[in-house]
């Protein structure tokens, strides 16, 4: 009976327009589909001798990692510098809130040395949605993973993988393995595969793994691997984090990979042209057998290149240069 | 001036203690109820509240509102939230234990009700701690504390883990006739969650709590209660599970009663959506279909008390990502209209949903008010059940500004607080 705040509105401006890039709920087909052409163009400039294109050239884009990252701040960095923005990066986990500064006047504080962009990493969900929700009019928020919640730009480039190998997602199998509980990844996928038109989508873990009610994220919930891998497209695997490896919520690594872990005899029951995919770090023997990750099937490292391309596209289009493809010079 | 002799007049009398509904004068003096319907020979007033349209009721018993003093200041004190609790109506608020020091020596007590004297307005009844400091392992001294005024004992939102300490912590104070005030909630089971493990939370991406979190610490503490004897209040009551066994309790006898908030009568876990920290708070708002076993509850009669459970907090507490934020929400000013809205829906008649802020929370705490009979503290709320007023920032009384409901409209509005035949409220006056 309170009135909603819809996540959506949030995130496009009175045009439709990407204004934020915070979840892909609330986002429609059309705009994924937009991303990914966009990304398209941009992954061509990552071909050329010059990688640099001057569409974001005056912008200053900050990134603001409460948490550790390594792949998605480099790539969110590389993308940054190649449309020829300014890039701050901000390691908060060992800055300013650690000395007690509030969420909010960290935000501010940068706000205020101009920054036009805020690329946020929060250990906890909603946090991008209300760095979001109290920046000034002209800042753009970029969610780079908040908590449990979501990470978008790490679905999109999954999805520009994935197209760009199976062309259509209305044919595909997909199935999501591992700890569906804690991964923001997971909930991004499997709303960006449902948004597409995937013919369906699967999750393969034990129960102490999923969320509550999780059917009613659009899955079906499969407790065997092998069940879960038959006749399937798309494979992605999730990372299982060290200090969830034992304890009460699985008793050992060693259980974990028996019952969970991708090997090539269980790749053998999915699709014959199945990819294998995994958003990194990869926990080798753990989640996944070295011979699958560096198989033929894996396209790991398509993902991490792709990411710069699909952060490339995600950031012009927040930042409202036109449709961000690099042909068209807009400068804002 | 205590000895004021008052007539309101024109009202609607509803009293459910004393089974009284309808238009009648009601005299007081000296501070108390001197006569209801007929004119006390000789009376001449001093003062005459002529109330046409109104209803008049007992003041309102709160068995739960966070005043945050001593200790949380910036939060609030105790004259910014009794003029809160005035303006609802409310003229007795039971104080839990977690204020900083906790209410767990007769000195704290003393402090307290020096703070409320101070203030001066409703009558506040400190609930003194059930373990030492809440820890959860020392008995507090529950004696000192009801000889110092204590009107009940409760940890409350601290678990008692050692469920030894929790037996001998009950059957001490059954040993003194103290009425114990339980929160069941399971701190394993609740672990880091902040919001109820359901649909929303999944999609949210939100640590959530389980129902089970409630359910379990209630069937271990009624284990418990059914072996000992002791008078056990539970709340705030969360899920549909819960309240089906605590009727099941109380159809085989247990002395044990229950409680639920005015908001998660209205609220449930869709209102969380979009992150909304104003709807964060302890027990969470659950589903749709336990909201609804909530009022289905109350109507029964199987819940016997609503409350506020007011949790005022500065406006900081709620600017974070949701879970960090504070949970809790300033809930005074709303008690009355959220509870009519269940009149005018027909989910409650109006002496039950009156009964459930006044006959059954005195019943619980043996206290002399809750009841228009004659001989009684002249406690009083006289409101318009058919105002239909904004909540808005402009005429908001609590420090805090944490409430969900700014810009809704509701309808029934306090006009008139009465304390010990003294008119503490009048909206006319206020406005």
């Amino acid at each position: 009976m309170v009135e909603p705040k819809p996540i959506d509105n949030l995130q496009l401006d009175a045009a439709g327009r990407l204004r934020h890039f915070l979840s892909i709920e609330g986002l429609d087909r059309d705009l994924l589909l937009r991303i990914m052409d966009t990304a398209e163009s941009f992954a061509a400039v990552s071909e050329q001798k010059v990688k640099k294109v001057p569409l974001l050239r005056g912008k200053t884009i900050v990134n603001l990692f409460f948490e550790n990252s390594t792949r998605t701040r480099t790539t969110f960095e590389l993308a940054a510098k190649r449309l020829s923005a300014d890039v701050l990066n901000i390691n908060i986990a060992v800055s300013a809130t650690a000395k007690g500064e509030s969420l909010l006047d960290t935000v501010r504080n940068l706000e205020a040395m101009h920054a036009d962009m805020f690329v946020v990493r929060h250990e906890q969900s909603g946090a991008a949605h209300f760095i979001a929700r109290h920046v000034a009019p002209h800042v753009s928020v970029i969610n780079a993973g908040d908590g449990r919640h979501a990470h978008p730009t790490q679905a999109m480039l999954d999805m520009f993988t994935i197209r760009r190998l199976k062309g259509q997602f209305d044919a595909l199998r997909v199935a999501v393995v591992g700890d569906i509980l804690h991964s923001r990844v997971a909930r991004s996928e499997i709303r960006a595969l449902n948004a597409l038109g995937a013919a369906e989508v699967r999750v393969v873990a034990p129960k102490t793994l999923l969320p509550a009610q999780v059917e009613t994220l659009g899955v079906k919930v499969f407790r065997n691997l092998e069940e879960g891998l038959r006749d399937v497209d798309v494979i992605i695997m999730l990372r299982l984090q060290k200090e969830r490896m034992s304890g009460a919520l699985l008793p050992s690594e060693h259980e974990y990979f028996t019952c969970f872990g991708l090997t090539e005899q269980r790749l053998a029951l999915a699709k014959a042209d199945v990819i294998v995919m995994h958003p990194g770090p990869v926990n080798r023997n753990i989640e996944i057998e070295s011979r699958v990750a560096d198989g033929p099937h894996s396209v790991i490292l398509q993902q991490v290149s792709h990411g710069i391309a699909v952060r490339m596209a995600i950031l012009s289009m927040a930042m409202q240069v036109g449709d961000g493809r690099p042909g068209r010079r807009v400068n804002a | 001036m205590t000895g004021e002799r008052i007539v309101i007049s024109s009202g609607r009398v509803v009293d459910p203690a004393s089974n009284l509904d309808g238009v009648m004068p009601l005299y007081l003096a000296d501070g108390k109820v001197l006569a209801v319907g007929a004119r006390p020979e000789g009376f001449e007033s001093d003062l005459e509240i002529a109330v046409p349209g109104e209803i008049v009721c007992p003041g309102f018993i709160d068995l739960s509102v966070r005043m945050r003093e001593p200790g949380q200041e910036h939060k609030a004190t105790f004259a910014s939230e009794t003029a809160a609790a005035i303006a609802a109506g409310v003229t007795t608020a039971c104080c839990p234990p977690d204020t900083r020091p906790v209410i767990d020596t007769p000195a704290v007590v003393n402090l307290v009700q020096g703070l409320a004297k101070r203030t001066g307005t409703i009558q506040v009844l400190p609930i003194g701690a059930l373990t030492r400091a809440l820890n959860g392992r020392d008995l507090s001294e529950m004696s000192a504390l009801k000889v110092a005024g204590c009107v009940a004992v409760s940890n409350a939102l601290m678990p008692v883990t050692n469920t030894l300490v929790l037996r001998r912590a009950l059957e001490y104070a059954a040993s003194y006739d103290l009425l114990v005030m339980i929160r069941p909630e399971d701190p394993w089971l609740r672990d880091a969650g902040c919001a109820h493990e359901g649909a929303v939370a999944t999609r949210l991406g939100l640590p959530g709590i389980p129902e089970t979190a409630e359910t379990v610490a209630l069937a271990q503490t009624l284990a418990l209660v059914e072996h000992i004897g002791v008078r056990t209040h539970f709340g705030p009551l969360s899920c549909a599970r819960a309240v089906e066994m605590i009727a099941l309790a109380r159809r085989r006898g247990l002395p044990v009663s229950a409680d639920v908030t005015a908001h998660h009568l209205h609220l449930s876990e869709g209102d969380v959506d979009g992150f909304n920290a104003y709807c964060h708070v302890t027990p969470p708002l659950r589903a749709a279909g336990d909201r609804d076993a909530l009022r289905a509850g109350v109507a029964r009669g199987e819940i016997v008390a609503i409350c506020s459970d007011h949790q005022p907090h500065e406006a900081d507490a709620k600017l974070n990502a949701f879970p960090l934020t504070e949970p809790g929400i300033s809930s005074l000013e709303t008690l009355l209209p959220l509870t009519l809205r269940l009149v005018d829906g027909g989910i409650l008649e109006l002496a039950r949903a009156l009964a459930c802020l006044t006959a059954a929370p005195a019943a619980l705490l043996k206290l002399e008010t809750g009841v228009l009979r004659p001989g009684a503290p002249a406690d009083i709320c006289i409101f318009d059940p058919d105002r239909v007023w904004t909540v808005n920032r402009e005429e908001w009384r609590s420090r805090g500004h944490n409430t969900p409901f700014w810009g809704q409209a509701l309808k029934g509005r306090v006009t008139h607080t009465l304390v010990q035949g003294r008119l503490v409220f009048s909206l006319v006056q206020a406005a």
